[in-house]
Order: C-alpha cells, then sequence, then structure tokens
C-alpha cells in the first residue's frame, strides 16, 4: 500500500512540474519579447518609419511616370520616362497626349485634367475646381479660382506643387515638371534607341520573318536579340551575366567544399585515419573553419583577390570545406567494413579498397549532402555578392540603394527568387537521378 | 502461355554481357566525369576572368591582411580588451536578433506546418497551398527582405529580425511538416473522440510527440540565425556586422578594433554552436 501511495505523490509531484512548465514556458517567452520590444526600440520605430517610402516603393513596383518637363533658364520643353535623360522622347516617339511646340506645350491627363505650358506661364485646368495660373518670373506666383488654397496645392514663393488623381505638377524657379502615371514598366523589351520600340507584338514579329532589313548589316531578328541584349535600360545582358556569377559563385564554392573535403574527411574519421593525431588535428581545422563564418572569410578573401565572382566562390568553398569535412567524416564512420574486405581479399591495394569498397557505399549520401548545400548557397550567394561585389546580390543592393528604381528592384527580386527556385528543382531533380539511380 | 528458357545461357554470354554492361556504365560515369570537370573549369576561368584580382596573384596575399590585423592587434594589445567591451552591446543585438527570429520564425513554421500536412490539417484542400507559402518563404533570400525594409522602417535590428524570421518560418514550415508526417494518428483520435477542437488535438496530441524534434531542429536553426544575423549587419542592419563594416572602412589604424571583433564573432559563433549541440545530445540520448 505504501508503495502505491508514494507513487501517487510521485505522479501528482511529476503532474504539478508539467504544469508549471505549461505556463512556466509561454510566460519566459512572453517575458523575452517584452524585453526586446525595448531592446529594439519598437515605440520609436514606428515614429521613424517612413510610410510614405512604403508607398513610393509599392507604385513605383508597378507603374512608370512619364516626365514633361520645362528648363525655366532655357525654355526647352522636352518628355522622357522617369526624367532620365536616357528615355527622352525624340519629336517623332512621343506619346500623342503631349503637344510641345516651341514655347508652348498642351498635356492632357486623364480625366479631363490638363495642363498648358506657355512660356513661363503655367496653366492647370481641373474640370472640378477652374483654372489655376502660376507664373515664374520674380518667384512664383500662385492665381486659383477661389481665395483658398486647397490642400492639394502645396505652394510657397520658391515652388508650387499640385498633387491630383491624375498626375503631378511642380513648377521651381529652375524647372516646371508634369507627371503622368502609367500602369507597367517602361521600356522592358526595347528602349527608345531601338527601331522596334512602340510596334506591338505582332508588328515585331512580322518585322522579323518578313520585314525588309533595318540595319544591312544583319538580320532582323540578330537585330531584335541584339537590342533586347543591350536594352540601355534594363541591361538584359548584365542581369543575366549576373544571374551567372551568382549560379556559378554556388556551383564553384559548393563542387569546390566537397572535392577538397573528401580526402581530409578520410584522414578525419576515426576507422580510416593514420593516427589519432592527424585526426585531431583535422578535426580541429574543420571546427575553425566552420566557426570563422562566411563573413570573416568573405572580407579576408576579397582583400586579397579583389572584388568579383571568383572571390564569392573561394569564401563559400573555404567555409563549406568545413561543413562538408564534418559531414562526410560522419558519414565514413559509418560506412561497413565487411565490403572493403571482400574487395582487399581480392589483392586490391588501399586506395584501391577505398575506391572500390568505400566511395560507392557513401556517395549517395555524400551527394545529396552536396546538392543539398548547393540550392541553400545560392541564396547564400546573393547576399556574398552583395559584399564581394558580385552577381544579383550587387545589382539589388545597388538598386536599392539608389532608391529610384523600385522596378528594377522588383524585378531583381523575382528573378532572384525564380533563380532559387529552380537550384532547388534542379537539386532535388539530381537527388533523384543519382541516388534512387534511374538513368 | 509463358515460355521458360530451358537451355541457360552460356558463361561466355553472361560473362560478354557483363562486360559490355560495366563497359557502358564505365563510359556513362567518365562523361559525366567529363562534363562536370568541362563545367567546373571553364566556371572558375569565367569566375576568375570577371574578379578583380587572379587566383594566382591572389593566393600569396591571403595572409597579408590577417598578418597586418594580428600585428595591429599585437602592438595595441592593452587596447584589445576595450574593444571587446565596446562591442559587446552590439554583440548583443545580434544574438537578440538571431534569438527573436528563430523563436517567432519557429512559431510560425509551426502554424505552417499543421496546416500544410495531410491528415492534421484543418483544411486538407488548402495544404497544398501552405506548402507554396513555405516554399516561397525560403526561396527569398534574407538580404531581399533585409535591405527593402530598411528603406521602409530605417536600419535597426528590426528589419533583420523581420528578414530571418521569414525564411526561418519558411524552413521550419518545410521540416516540421516532414516531422509532423511521422506522428502517430491514434492519440489525434482519441482527442477527437471526447469531442477536442482542432487547437486541443494539436497541442494536446501532436505537439507533446513532436517537440523533442522541433526543438533540435530550432536550435539547429539559431545557430545558422547567428550567422546570418551578423552579415545582415554587414549591408546596414544592425548589431556586430555593423560595427566590423565601420572598422573595416576605416581600415588602417583601426585594424585592432577589427580583430577584436572578428574574435568576438568567431568565439561567439563557435561558443552557441557547442552549447546548442550539447543540448541536442542531451535531448538525443536522453538526460534528465
Amino acid at each position: 500500500m505504501a508503495a502505491t501511495a508514494v507513487m501517487r505523490e510521485d505522479t501528482l509531484a511529476r503532474f504539478r512540474g508539467k504544469r508549471i512548465q505549461a505556463f512556466a514556458i509561454p510566460a519566459l517567452i512572453l517575458l523575452y519579447l517584452g524585453y526586446i520590444v525595448f531592446a529594439f526600440d519598437l515605440p520609436g520605430l514606428m515614429s521613424r518609419a517612413r510610410l510614405d517610402n512604403a508607398v513610393i516603393l509599392l507604385s513605383d513596383a508597378v507603374s512608370h511616370k512619364v516626365h514633361v518637363t520645362r528648363d525655366n533658364r532655357r525654355g526647352t520643353i522636352e518628355a522622357s520616362i522617369e526624367g532620365s535623360r536616357r528615355m527622352v522622347f525624340d519629336d517623332s516617339q512621343r506619346p500623342d497626349w503631349v503637344e510641345i511646340d516651341g514655347e508652348t506645350a498642351r498635356i492632357a491627363l486623364p480625366m479631363g485634367h490638363a495642363v498648358l505650358y506657355d512660356g513661363p506661364t503655367v496653366i492647370y485646368d481641373h474640370p472640378d475646381y477652374g483654372q489655376i495660373r502660376i507664373r515664374s518670373d520674380d518667384g512664383i506666383q500662385l492665381d486659383l479660382p477661389g481665395d483658398t488654397v486647397p490642400e492639394w496645392i502645396n505652394a510657397s514663393n520658391t515652388r508650387v506643387s499640385i498633387t491630383t488623381e491624375a498626375g503631378r505638377l511642380s513648377m521651381t524657379r529652375s524647372r516646371t515638371e508634369t507627371l503622368r502615371y502609367f500602369p507597367g514598366w517602361e521600356l522592358f523589351v526595347f528602349d527608345l534607341s531601338s527601331p522596334f520600340w512602340g510596334m506591338s507584338a505582332g508588328e515585331v514579329a512580322s518585322t522579323v520573318l518578313w520585314g525588309e532589313r533595318i540595319d544591312p548589316a544583319r538580320s532582323n531578328l540578330a537585330l531584335m536579340i541584339s537590342n533586347i541584349w543591350y536594352n540601355n535600360i534594363w541591361q538584359h545582358g548584365e542581369v543575366f551575366w549576373a544571374l551567372t556569377e551568382t549560379v556559378l559563385m554556388a556551383f564553384l564554392g559548393t563542387f569546390g567544399a566537397a572535392i577538397v573535403a573528401l580526402p581530409l574527411a578520410f584522414l578525419a574519421a576515426g576507422n580510416f585515419a593514420p593516427s589519432r593525431a592527424i585526426r585531431f588535428v583535422v578535426r580541429r581545422v574543420f571546427d575553425f573553419v566552420r566557426g570563422v563564418d562566411a563573413l570573416i572569410f568573405t572580407i579576408i578573401l576579397s582583400r586579397a583577390f579583389g572584388p568579383g565572382p571568383m572571390t564569392g566562390a573561394l569564401a563559400i568553398l573555404t567555409t563549406d570545406t568545413g561543413t562538408f569535412g564534418k559531414m562526410f567524416s560522419e558519414a565514413l564512420e559509418n560506412v561497413d567494413e565487411k565490403q572493403i574486405e571482400g574487395v582487399r581479399s581480392t589483392g586490391a591495394s588501399t586506395v584501391q579498397g577505398y575506391r572500390f569498397g568505400v566511395i560507392p557505399q557513401v556517395m549517395p549520401v555524400l551527394l545529396s549532402q552536396v546538392l543539398y548545400l548547393f540550392e541553400s548557397n545560392t541564396r547564400s550567394a546573393t547576399i556574398i555578392g552583395a559584399i564581394v561585389g558580385g552577381g544579383i546580390g550587387l545589382l539589388l543592393t545597388q538598386a536599392i540603394q539608389t532608391t529610384a528604381d523600385w522596378e528594377k528592384v522588383s524585378y531583381y527580386i523575382i528573378l532572384v527568387v525564380l533563380m532559387v527556385i529552380a537550384m532547388d528543382t534542379l537539386s532535388g531533380w539530381l537527388r533523384r537521378k543519382l541516388i534512387k539511380g534511374e538513368g | 502461355m509463358t515460355v521458360i528458357n530451358a537451355v541457360p545461357d552460356s558463361p561466355q554470354t553472361i560473362r560478354d554481357s557483363y562486360l559490355a554492361m560495366t563497359r557502358r556504365k564505365r563510359l556513362y560515369s567518365g562523361i559525366m566525369l567529363l562534363i562536370f570537370v568541362i563545367l567546373f573549369v571553364s566556371g572558375f576561368r569565367i569566375a576568375e576572368d570577371r574578379n578583380a584580382g587572379g587566383f594566382l596573384d591572389g593566393i600569396g596575399q591571403i595572409f597579408d591582411f590577417p598578418a597586418a590585423m594580428i600585428s595591429e592587434a599585437a602592438e595595441k594589445a592593452a587596447n584589445l580588451p576595450g574593444h571587446i567591451i565596446d562591442v559587446l552591446p552590439a554583440l548583443v543585438e545580434t544574438v537578440n536578433i538571431a534569438a527573436v527570429s528563430t523563436l517567432i520564425g519557429c512559431l510560425a513554421g509551426v502554424m505552417l506546418a499543421l496546416l500544410a500536412t495531410r491528415g492534421l490539417a484543418p483544411w486538407p484542400r488548402l495544404t497544398g497551398m501552405f506548402r507554396r507559402v513555405s516554399d516561397i518563404l525560403r526561396a527569398v533570400p534574407e538580404i531581399v527582405v533585409a535591405l527593402v525594409l530598411i528603406f521602409v522602417l530605417g536600419g535597426g535590428p528590426v528589419p533583420a529580425a523581420i528578414a530571418i524570421a521569414l525564411h526561418t518560418a519558411g524552413a521550419m514550415g518545410k521540416l516540421f511538416s516532414e516531422v509532423n508526417e511521422n506522428a502517430d494518428l491514434k492519440p489525434l483520435d482519441g482527442l477527437a473522440s471526447v469531442g477536442a477542437s482542432w487547437g486541443q488535438r494539436m497541442w494536446l496530441g501532436v505537439i507533446p510527440q513532436v517537440a523533442p524534434n522541433y526543438f533540435s531542429y530550432g536550435l539547429m536553426r539559431f545557430e545558422i540565425n547567428i550567422r546570418a544575423s551578423a552579415i545582415l549587419g554587414f549591408v546596414g542592419a544592425g548589431g556586430i556586422g555593423y560595427e566590423l563594416k565601420n572598422a573595416m572602412t576605416f581600415g588602417q589604424g583601426k585594424l585592432d578594433e577589427a580583430a577584436g571583433i572578428f574574435l568576438v564573432l568567431f568565439v561567439t559563433i563557435v561558443a552557441f554552436d557547442q552549447l546548442s549541440s550539447l543540448i541536442r545530445n542531451r535531448l538525443t540520448y536522453g538526460g534528465a
């Protein structure tokens, strides 16, 4: 009876312990998160967050704008995409909602809004509000139909800006600018210098297939491909090379590390190591290399080799040698000795024993680890590329740091995600093919 | 009617066909090896070509920078403890980023995994969708999310924590759902028979079975996330990576500071690796 009573007490005590645990663990987590709220200064973050930046980012990522700009010092007017010098429309390319005639320009905005540049005077015609006149000669003078300034007009002596749902007009001493927004990415396929610009897909196809040669030196197809490849704005060729560099870094780094780590793993595996001392040293080297981390190697190697994809590949190679060394030596410690004995009994040398007795046993495991890391290294190569200055990681950080080309940022992000998914699929396919032994 | 070939093949034919097979296999392996070598060598040459410095030029200089750093650190050895103390707050921030993102990422990963495992999901038709969600979360590199969030939220630890947490959620969603697939479903039936809701069934029936595995994967992820959070610091999120970048940009004269940071980072990573493998071993081989 006493034994049962003790058992009962014991069980109840354990129940109490579990119950306390069930509350204590969530409570500890909450406590830690509470500490983080203050350590990371979340209340301050709310005030520092630039939500207007988020709006710019989102709208710019899916749309583009055309600027009609008047240089108020020289009196010249031109229309361009995103206000870029490389994307100025010439007279024949200008869209039909802009009419520029010397000193005057008529700009039709959607929803019945219109803007007229007449020398230094600008008239904004708002269908619900009336005509707004702005003159710039001595400072900027605003002439409104009503008495009060509506909230969508922001005016001072030096600057007036009108923001409506149809577009945006801003005027300073030096320039007058009207912005009209359009959905989609501009000039994605052909830039303005290309003869194919402005054609529909069908027109492009018929020009390529049956049209007369635009450039007598080469076929229309070659011209089209070169126009797309060397697109001045999106630089598809450059982007392609950047993606190649990133994949190359991951490929060279991963497989190079595997090649370096395999012989070293034999020295580190308990059943193959020639001596305990060597085994100990090699293991500590693996631990050290894994501990030092890709970031530190990246910095040290970029001092020696300069920026570029090879530096990134070597950084991945060095770090992964440690990882692979550990994984491989563990796999080698689990091999079946009988097969080696069998091979040895036919008179094979030590190396032949490894080659025919060990490698066939461990190959599937090793390959699957290598392929698994290859996929994850594609992602690491993006980050390492941003540090060493190579690949798509560099393009991405540059595009983000200029804070103007959000459509490019979204384009690069989509490419990176597609690249990682493609590598994931490829490594999964190879793993099935090579390890389950089909084909 | 099947006709069984009564006459066995002569040993000669068997031998010939075996050798032919071996030759073909060797040929295929040889071709694959050749393709691999060509890809590797040409890939390396392309990479070297596009690099600022060549391989052979640089290989001799690998140890120049560490040597310069060590000699400068040795010269000003007295400053080293001071540098290490200065950098400790940044280190705490880096570890906090990793811890918070692992915690939140794992909790989100548990939800994703439960929703994506057939047999456990409350909406079996949506399992495929939740799988895709974790695939996509996993595919987006942390740096992408971090850089975009730095633009919106400003620099600091929060963008890095969010970026790593999202990636962790995707990675853990996949790993945890693989764990869930091996869970015994009988406790669930028992709980369902007494009228337990979905949440109760998961909390009382599944989680106790899989918690040790979850915990062990979570710890491994924590090791990975410490490294990730140090790297993200280098591209602008806070923490020790940011300090390292500052010390590196000053270069000569500040190298002792960089050496201190290297040391702190190395010790931290090794310490957390050891700690986590200790806990994992106790979990696997049964401690308390």
